[in-house]
């Protein structure tokens, strides 16, 4: 139920409405629940509506975090 | 897909899982997932076969349409079969069990019911057939209720006197509270709702570690995710720290969104809430505000709508959905209880503990699931 996915954002209509790229899919997304979205941004999508504009800076920061620890070193180690 | 992914990656996930070994927990580590999406990936991605011994997952009670009670779904079905009335609500609901049938046995029956993808699909549905008297049967935690809250605004500003909300809102922390105030929980630490903090805020579960000294990450859904927020946990133990930590920091704000917030509190007000399986817990769920009664289904048909239900047959559903016993442990799991025909909630919905396992998992050594 709380699930939401993220999309990028093509274009926004003069009635709050976008049209977002899912998957390669287009929807029409409410924007009513975000502020300050333009196209590009990625949001996440629940229910027909932006939920939060993705931050591709702290996504990043994620990634790397995981890039740092080492690789599993042996065999054994391995699921 | 972008930011899908880049965290389902196994050179990744392998990573991961050699740090996790690096930090074993002393006496294990029982993590509750709260929400039903955490619950879904889990199993989808075997997340809990691949973690060494003594960390375990217990699943909480984080599915809305799990958790809402039969009596919701048998005043949905009697608004189904009033003349000229339309039920429109989340395709996850169909098949949720009333205290007699599901509204998908009663659309068989000739019950007006249709699936829509958002709450305002249900409200296009009552601007364009005004003959219609439409009602919505919404449900959700933090993350739903804010665009359910946006189509009775929508309703409002379109001037539609045909549209109305059958609503079941829940909340995540006072039923958390209540989990942790019952006798026999065993929770030493959680993995945090992260879409319904993308609304409320990592703030919102400052009371875990302050109040209960219990730990939290909120976490994502994807797979390294999960690992990374069970990771976060661990370090945390090893470091003899206990606090909210934001696995999820691509979209958790500490504050949420004030924006969807605003919305949810012009429509909603906190409210003494029944929680299919548990019971009534004090100021666990949202009511419609009086000045939007107009589109309040339960002020609309007043007098006509069924007032108890008794959740007869569930086993031990409650138990399930708070954690305190497995899916495994009850007698109707898999033998008589499927998804394509639940007696209980936990089977209803793919967040729910029962389908999700269902669906994902042969049975392991010594479990006895009938097959």
């Amino acid at each position: 139920m709380c699930l939401a996915v993220p999309g990028k954002v093509l274009e926004i209509g003069e009635d709050n409405m976008a049209v977002v790229d899912i998957a390669g899919v287009r929807r029409r997304v409410c924007l009513d629940l975000v502020e300050g979205i333009a196209p590009e941004d990625y949001v996440l999508v629940h229910v027909g509506f932006a939920l939060q504009r993705i931050d591709a800076d702290e996504a990043q920061r994620t990634m790397d975090q995981l890039l740092q620890m080492a690789p599993p070193e042996r065999a054994a180690d391995q699921p | 897909m972008k930011y899908v992914d880049e965290y389902r990656d196994p050179l990744g996930g392998q990573r991961l899982l050699a740090e996790i070994r690096r930090c074993p927990p002393a006496g294990g580590l029982r993590i509750m997932e709260i929400c039903g999406g955490h619950t879904h990936a889990i199993y989808r991605s075997g997340l809990d076969q691949l973690l060494p011994e003594g960390i375990r997952f217990l699943h909480g009670p984080g599915c809305p349409v799990c958790v809402t009670p039969a009596v919701r779904i048998d005043q949905a079905i009697a608004l189904a079969h009033r003349p000229g009335c339309l039920v429109a609500t989340y395709g996850d609901m169909l098949r949720v069990p009333g205290s007699v049938e599901s509204l998908r046995t009663a659309q068989a029956r000739g019950a007006k019911v249709q699936i829509v993808y958002s709450s305002l699909d249900a409200v296009e549905i009552a601007r364009s057939r005004p003959e219609l008297e439409v009602v919505f049967l919404a449900v959700g935690f933090e993350t739903t209720a804010p665009a359910n809250a946006a189509a009775i605004l929508h309703a409002q500003e379109g001037g539609l006197p045909n549209f109305s909300v059958l609503g079941s809102h829940v909340l995540v922390p006072p039923v958390l509270r209540h989990l942790l105030l019952s006798p026999g929980t065993e929770i030493d630490a959680f993995i945090g709702p992260g879409h319904v903090a993308t609304v409320v805020g990592s703030e919102d579960y400052a009371f875990l570690p302050e109040e209960f000294g219990k730990p939290v990450v909120i976490s994502g859904f994807e797979p390294h995710d999960l690992l990374l927020a069970v990771l976060m946990l661990l370090r945390q133990r090893a470091e003899g720290r206990c606090a909210v930590e934001v696995e999820y920091r691509r979209a958790v704000q500490p504050k949420g969104s004030e924006r969807a917030l605003a919305v949810m509190g012009e429509v909603f007000e906190v409210q003494d809430q029944e929680w299919r399986g548990i019971g009534v817990i004090p100021r666990s769920g949202l009511g419609i505000r009086r000045r939007f009664a107009a589109f309040d289904a339960l002020a609309r048909y007043r007098g006509e709508l069924p007032e108890a239900a008794e959740d007869a047959g569930e086993y031990v559903c409650g138990a399930v959905l708070q954690g305190h016993r497995t899916p495994l442990e009850c007698p109707a799991f898999g033998i008589g209880c499927i998804p394509e025909h639940p007696y209980g909630p936990g089977m209803v919905s793919q967040e729910g503990a029962c389908a999700a396992l269902y669906r994902y998992r042969q049975p392991g050594p010594g479990q006895g699931v009938a097959q």
